[in-house]
C-alpha cells in the first residue's frame, strides 16, 4: 500500500537543557567547569553526604532570567524549588532539585527563519534545575562508573509548545536558540560536549485535525543535524503506523545515529511517580523590579538588533549583516572595529573575507582572533588612502598581523617594502618598462582594444612587485596611451 | 572512667577518650600559659550520633551507615571547637532519630539512669542519659517532634529545642527538614544558654538559618509573665492524673506569685500528631533516599543484582523496621492520587496552626503544656504498637509544627519514682524570654 | 482505606525497599493502622487555606558565584563501598 505522507502533519515540541556558564554549581561552590579529572569537582553537597544542605547560586538565577527576558517570557516573581524524587546512581541525593513545578519564566517565543519565511515558536517555560552526574558504562569491566563532577551543575530547561512542524523548523529553532544563548554568554551551546542537550516530542496527525496524536519522546540527539534527522525518521515511522491502522505507543525512544533508526527505551507503564514537593531546605526567592532592571541592563545587543543597525545605519547589505551577526564573537569584534573606522563596507568585507579565512586556516574561534580591532582598522585605512592594495594587504600584511599581532600594519608594510608608490616618476618608469616590453599590445590598444589596459596595469603591478598604486597607474597609463 | 562504669546504660556508641584526654591536657597547658580561654574551654560535650564530626564515624544508629566516617564538621561542631569544647563521643539514639524511646537503635537500647528497666525517652535517649548520669557536662541532641524535650522530661534534666532556623542544620543528618533542630541537654539554664550562644547564629551553609546573631541570656530580675495553657491538653484522657495535678497546682502557685495564667481553647489538638506524621514521614522518605550504598555506607554483599534489586536489597538490609515503616508512609502520602488528601491537607493544617499560634502570642508570653502524657514507660512496653508510641508525642510536636522554641523544665517527681517536668514555649526567636522564664521557675 | 499487596508493592518499588512474605503481612497491618491514624486530617475543613511550604524565616538566600568548599577526590572516595580510586562503582546499569 502506498502511504501519502503529505496528508499528515508532524507536530514537534522540543525540550532543551542548557548548562549555564557560571563558575560554580547551582547549590554549592564546586566548579561547574566542563571535564576535569573524575570526582574532583565535589564537596559534601555534591556527594549528597548526610547532613549536607543546598545554597542557591545567584548568578544562575540571573542567567535564567536573562534568557527569559530575551525570549519575551513572563518572569515569575515568587520562586520555589521542588524535589523530583527517583533513584539513579548519578543522582546523589536520590532526588533532583528543580523548578519543574514552578518555572521562573513562563510563555515567551523564539523567532525562526526558514526558507518558508519567519515564524514565532512559542515557549511553554524556562526553569532552573541541577544536572546529574555521569554514568559511564565502558570504563570498568562488569560495573558502571559514576563521576559526580557534573552533578549539581546549573541547567536551564527551555520547553517549547508543540509549535514546530518539520525537521527544518527544529533545525532553525535550535540554531537560533544556540545563537541567543551564546550571545547572552550564559551557555556555550555545544551539543557534542553536552552543554546543550535536546529531547524531541513528536506526534503526527492528519492535516486539518486539531487533536494531537500520541506523542513519542526521542532522546540521545547529540547534534542539531541529528535532531532534524531523527525527526524526519521518526515522523515517517509514526505516519506509517497511523496510516496502516496501528496504534502509536506513548514511549521514550533513543536515536541511533549510526543506524538512522529509533528504538524504544521505556513505555508509559514504567513511568515514574516523582512525588514532587517544595524543597524545605531552600527558602523562596523573590524577583524585585530592581533585580529585573539590572538584568535587563546587562543584556547585550542581540543579533536582530545588530542586523537592523548594520543594514539601516551602516547601509550594509542584509546578507553581510546576517553573516557577521551569526556568531556573537564576530559581531562583538565588528562592533569594536566600527568604532575605529567609518568605512563600514570595507570593514565588513575584511571580516567576511580575509579575517574569516585566516581564522579557518588556523582553526581558530572568533574570540581568539589575535589582531586587535584598532590594528585592523589601521590596515583598512592604509588601503583606503592608497598606500596598499587590498590584495597585498590581505595576502601579505594580514597574515603577519595574525602571527605577530603586536606589530603595526604600516611598520610591517614598510619593512617588507610593500608601501605603494604614489611617486609618479617611479610609476612612469615602470610604465615605460612595461609598455616597452609589449609593443604589439600597445598598437592593438591604440587601434581600439581598450580592454588591454588591464593587461598593462597588471604588468606594471608585476614589475613594481605590487608597489605601484593601481589607481594612479591606471590614470598615468591612460594619459600616456591616449596621447 | 565514669563512662566505662556506666557502660550498661549504653548511652555512648563511641567514646573518643584518647583524643579527649589529649585535648584536656593541651587546654590545661594553654590555660597555665595565660592564653585567653574559649567560652566552652574544657567543657566535656557529647554529640547525638546524627551530628557530623570530621574524621569520626557517624551512623545515625543505623546499619546503613556502618563504617561511614564524616569528612566535614557540622557547623555547630565547628563553633563549639572554636570555643575549646572537648567532644567526648557520639551518643546513642533511635535510628535516624525516629522513635520516642531509644529502643530502635542498631546499637541496642539505652537505659534510663534513674531506673534501668525504663526507657530514657527518644530519639535522643543517649544524649539525655549522658547528662543525667554525669557522663558529660552538656550534650547535643536533635528535636524533630520532641526528641530533646521528651527524653529530658523522662530523665529529669533540661532539654531545649531552639526556634526553627536558630541553629544551623548543616551537618545534622536530616530526618524532616522543616522540623529538625539541634537541641541542648543540661542541668542548669546557665549551661543551656551558654551552649545556645555558641552554636546558634548566622551560617553560610544552611539557607534556612535566621540571619541574626546568637541570643545571649544573662540572669535578669524576675519578671511577670502572661501564661496560657490548652484546655484540651490538660483534659486529655491519655494524660497521667498525677502529671495533670502537678502542673495545675504549680500554675496556681504562679498565679499567686503575680503571673497571669489562662486556660484557652485549642480545638486543633487532635490533628497535630496526624499532621506531624504525614509531613515528617514525607520529608524523611525523600531525605533518606540518598542511603543507597553507592557513595558511602552499607552495601549488600549479594552479587549479580540488577540495579533496582541492588537498591532494594541494600536499603532493606540496612534500614531498621521503624525507619522502613516511616519511609513507606511518607512515600504513600506523596504518591499520585493521595498527595492532595494527605500531604497538601497536612500543610494546610500546619498553616492553620501557625496562624493560631501567632494569635495566641499576641495576648500571651508563654504557652505551658505537659512535655509527655506519662513518665518513662517500661522497656518493651510500647514496641508492638506504633500508634501508641506516636500518641506520646502529642504535646511536643506542636512546637516543631509551628517552629517555636520549646523547653522541658524538670520540676517534679512522680510517685512511681520517675521524674517529669513541664514544657514551656515562646514565640519565634524569643529564646531569651524562654530561658529567663525557665530560670525563674526553677528557682522556686 | 484498605492496604493491599498492590499498594505495598507500588510503595516499596518507589522507595526501593523489599519485604518477604511475613514482613509484607506485618507492614501491611502497620501501614493500615498508620494511614487510618492520619486519615483524621480529612475531618478538618481547610477550604481556602494556603498550604504552608516553608518554615524558614528568611527569603532570597542567594550566594555569590565563587568557588569554595570542594574536597579532594581521596576524601570524596574515602567511604565509597566500591571504587577504583577514580570512580564510584555500581552494578552495571542494564540498558535495553
Amino acid at each position: 500500500m502506498t502511504i501519502n505522507y503529505d496528508a499528515y502533519e508532524i507536530v514537534i515540541g522540543l525540550e532543551v537543557h542548557a548548562q549555564l556558564l557560571t563558575r560554580t554549581k547551582l547549590f554549592c561552590g564546586d566548579s561547574a567547569a566542563f571535564g576535569g579529572e573524575p570526582n574532583t569537582h565535589v564537596s559534601p553537597i555534591t556527594l549528597g553526604l548526610p547532613g549536607s544542605l543546598p545554597r542557591l547560586n545567584g548568578k544562575a538565577v540571573e542567567f535564567a532570567i536573562k534568557m527569559g527576558l530575551t525570549c519575551h517570557c513572563e518572569i515569575e516573581r515568587n520562586n520555589y524549588f521542588a524535589r523530583k524524587n527517583y533513584f539513579y546512581p548519578d543522582l546523589p541525593k536520590g532526588y533532583q532539585t528543580s523548578q519543574h513545578t514552578t518555572p521562573v519564566c513562563k510563555g515567551g517565543w523564539v523567532r525562526i527563519r526558514t526558507t518558508a519565511g519567519e515564524r514565532d515558536i512559542r515557549l511553554n517555560r524556562i526553569h532552573l534545575e541541577e544536572d546529574a552526574g555521569k554514568s559511564i558504562h565502558d570504563v570498568i569491566p562488569d560495573a558502571t562508573a559514576i563521576d559526580l563532577n557534573r552533578a549539581g551543575v546549573p541547567l536551564i530547561e527551555i520547553v517549547t509548545e508543540p509549535d514546530l512542524r518539520s525537521g527544518d523548523e527544529a533545525y532553525a529553532y535550535l540554531t537560533e536558540l544556540r545563537k541567543t544563548l551564546r550571545y547572552l554568554d550564559i551557555c556555550d551551546g555545544n551539543m557534542e560536549e553536552g552543554s546543550m542537550r535536546c529531547d524531541a516530542n513528536i506526534s503526527v496527525r492528519l492535516k486539518g485535525e486539531t487533536r494531537l496524536g500520541t506523542k513519542v519522546e526521542v532522546k540521545n540527539l547529540n547534534s542539531i543535524r541529528n535532531v532534524r534527522r531523527a525527526i524526519e525518521i521518526e515522523s515517517r515511522r509514526l505516519i506509517e503506523l497511523v496510516a496502516t491502522g496501528q496504534t502509536v505507543q506513548q514511549q521514550t525512544r533513543s536515536f541511533d545515529a549510526a543506524e538512522g533508526t529509533t528504538f524504544a527505551l521505556r513505555t508509559k507503564e514504567e513511568a515514574n511517580d516523582y512525588r514532587y514537593f517544595t524543597d524545605p531546605d531552600l527558602p523562596p526567592f523573590q524577583v524585585t523590579d530592581a533585580f529585573l532592571e539590572s538584568i535587563k541592563a546587562s543584556i547585550p545587543p542581540l543579533p536582530e538588533q545588530l542586523v537592523q543597525k548594520y543594514t539601516r545605519e551602516l547601509q550594509l547589505p542584509e546578507y553581510d549583516a546576517r553573516v557577521i551577526c551569526d556568531d556573537r564573537d564576530s559581531a562583538a569584534y565588528f562592533e569594536q572595529l566600527i568604532t575605529h573606522t567609518t568605512n563600514y563596507k570595507a570593514a565588513a568585507n575584511w571580516l567576511l573575507g580575509p579575517v574569516r579565512s585566516g581564522l579557518n586556516e588556523k582553526s581558530m574561534d572568533w574570540k581568539d582572533l589575535p589582531v586587535r580591532p584598532e590594528s585592523l582598522a589601521r590596515l583598512i585605512r592604509l588601503v583606503e588612502e592608497g598606500g596598499l592594495s587590498f590584495s597585498i594587504a590581505a595576502e601579505r600584511i594580514f597574515p603577519v598581523l595574525m602571527s605577530e599581532p603586536h606589530r603595526d600594519a604600516l611598520e610591517i608594510a614598510t619593512a617588507l617594502n610593500l608601501i605603494q608608490s604614489s611617486d609618479t616618476s617611479e610609476i612612469a618608469a615602470w610604465i615605460e618598462q612595461a609598455l616597452a616590453g609589449m609593443p604589439d599590445k600597445v598598437s592593438e590598444y591604440k587601434k581600439g582594444k581598450k580592454g588591454l589596459i588591464g593587461l598593462f596595469v597588471g604588468e606594471v603591478k608585476k614589475l613594481s612587485k605590487g608597489k605601484a598604486d593601481p589607481k594612479l597607474t591606471n590614470q598615468l597609463l591612460l594619459e600616456k596611451l591616449e596621447n | 572512667m565514669a563512662i566505662e562504669q556506666q557502660q550498661p546504660l549504653n548511652a555512648y556508641i563511641r567514646v573518643y577518650s584518647k583524643e579527649a584526654l589529649a585535648k584536656a591536657r593541651l587546654l590545661d597547658q594553654q590555660r597555665k600559659e595565660g592564653k585567653p580561654m574559649g567560652k566552652l574551654h574544657g567543657v566535656v560535650i557529647g554529640l547525638k550520633d546524627v551530628i557530623a564530626y570530621k574524621d569520626h564515624p557517624l551512623t545515625a544508629a543505623s546499619h546503613i551507615l556502618q563504617d561511614y566516617v564524616s569528612i566535614y564538621n557540622a557547623t555547630a561542631v565547628d563553633k563549639m571547637l572554636a570555643e575549646e569544647a572537648i567532644l567526648i563521643g557520639h551518643l546513642n539514639c533511635d535510628e535516624f532519630a525516629m522513635g520516642s524511646s531509644n529502643e530502635n537503635s542498631a546499637y541496642g537500647k539505652v537505659l534510663n539512669a534513674r531506673c534501668n528497666s525504663r526507657v530514657p525517652g527518644g530519639s535522643s535517649g543517649g544524649s539525655a542519659v549522658a547528662v543525667q548520669a554525669g557522663l558529660c557536662m552538656v550534650s547535643l541532641g536533635s528535636d524533630t517532634g520532641g526528641s530533646v524535650r521528651q527524653p529530658a522530661d523522662f530523665c529529669g534534666i533540661l532539654g531545649l529545642k531552639p526556634t526553627y532556623g536558630r541553629v544551623s542544620r548543616y551537618g545534622l543528618i536530616a530526618y524532616a527538614s522543616s522540623f529538625d533542630q539541634i537541641g541542648i541537654f543540661a542541668h542548669t539554664i546557665g549551661d543551656v544558654a551558654l551552649l545556645l550562644e555558641v552554636i546558634a547564629g548566622v551560617d553560610e551553609f544552611d539557607s534556612t538559618v535566621k540571619k541574626e546573631k546568637a541570643p545571649v541570656w544573662k540572669e535578669a530580675p524576675d519578671q511577670k509573665y502572661r501564661i496560657a495553657y490548652f484546655k484540651e491538653a490538660l483534659d486529655h484522657p491519655g494524660l497521667d492524673p498525677e502529671i495533670r495535678e502537678a502542673i495545675l497546682t504549680r500554675t496556681e502557685q504562679w498565679r499567686q506569685a503575680g503571673h497571669t495564667i489562662e486556660a484557652i481553647d485549642f480545638e486543633l489538638l487532635g490533628y497535630i500528631v496526624p499532621a506531624y506524621y504525614v509531613l515528617t514521614t514525607a520529608e524523611a522518605s525523600s531525605n533518606l533516599a540518598r542511603f543507597d550504598g553507592v557513595r558511602y555506607g552499607y552495601r549488600t554483599k549479594d552479587k549479580d543484582l540488577e540495579l533496582t534489586e541492588f537498591y532494594k536489597r541494600t536499603r532493606s538490609e540496612g534500614f531498621g523496621r521503624e525507619v522502613k515503616r516511616r519511609i513507606l508512609l511518607g512515600t504513600f502520602v506523596l504518591s499520585a492520587g493521595y498527595y492532595d488528601a494527605y500531604f497538601t491537607k497536612a500543610q494546610q493544617v500546619r498553616q492553620l496552626l501557625v496562624e493560631r499560634t501567632n494569635l495566641i502570642f499576641k495576648n500571651f508570653d508563654i504557652i505551658i503544656l505537659p512535655t509527655a502524657p506519662t513518665t518513662a514507660w517500661r522497656i518493651g512496653e510500647k514496641m508492638d504498637d506504633p500508634i501508641a508510641m506516636y500518641l506520646a508525642d502529642i504535646y511536643t510536636v506542636y512546637a516543631n509544627l509551628t517552629g517555636i522554641p520549646g523547653i522541658s523544665i524538670p520540676l517534679f517527681g512522680h510517685t512511681n519514682g520517675m521524674p517529669f517536668g513541664v514544657q514551656a514555649m515562646t514565640s519565634h526567636f524569643n529564646e531569651v524570654s524562654l530561658l529567663q522564664f525557665s530560670h525563674q521557675m526553677m528557682q522556686q | 482505606m484498605e492496604v493491599n499487596d498492590a499498594l505495598i508493592d507500588n510503595l516499596s518499588n518507589l522507595a526501593r525497599l523489599e519485604f518477604n512474605a511475613s514482613e509484607k503481612e506485618s507492614i501491611k497491618k502497620d501501614l493500615e493502622k498508620m494511614i487510618h491514624f492520619v486519615e483524621k486530617l480529612g475531618e478538618l475543613d481547610t477550604t481556602g487555606v494556603e498550604p504552608l511550604l516553608h518554615m524558614s524565616p528568611e527569603i532570597n538566600v542567594l550566594r555569590e558565584d565563587i568557588p569554595q568548599g570542594s574536597v579532594s577526590r581521596e576524601a570524596a572516595l574515602s567511604c565509597a563501598p566500591v571504587t577504583d580510586g577514580q570512580y564510584f562503582e555500581v552494578p552495571k546499569v542494564i540498558r535495553k
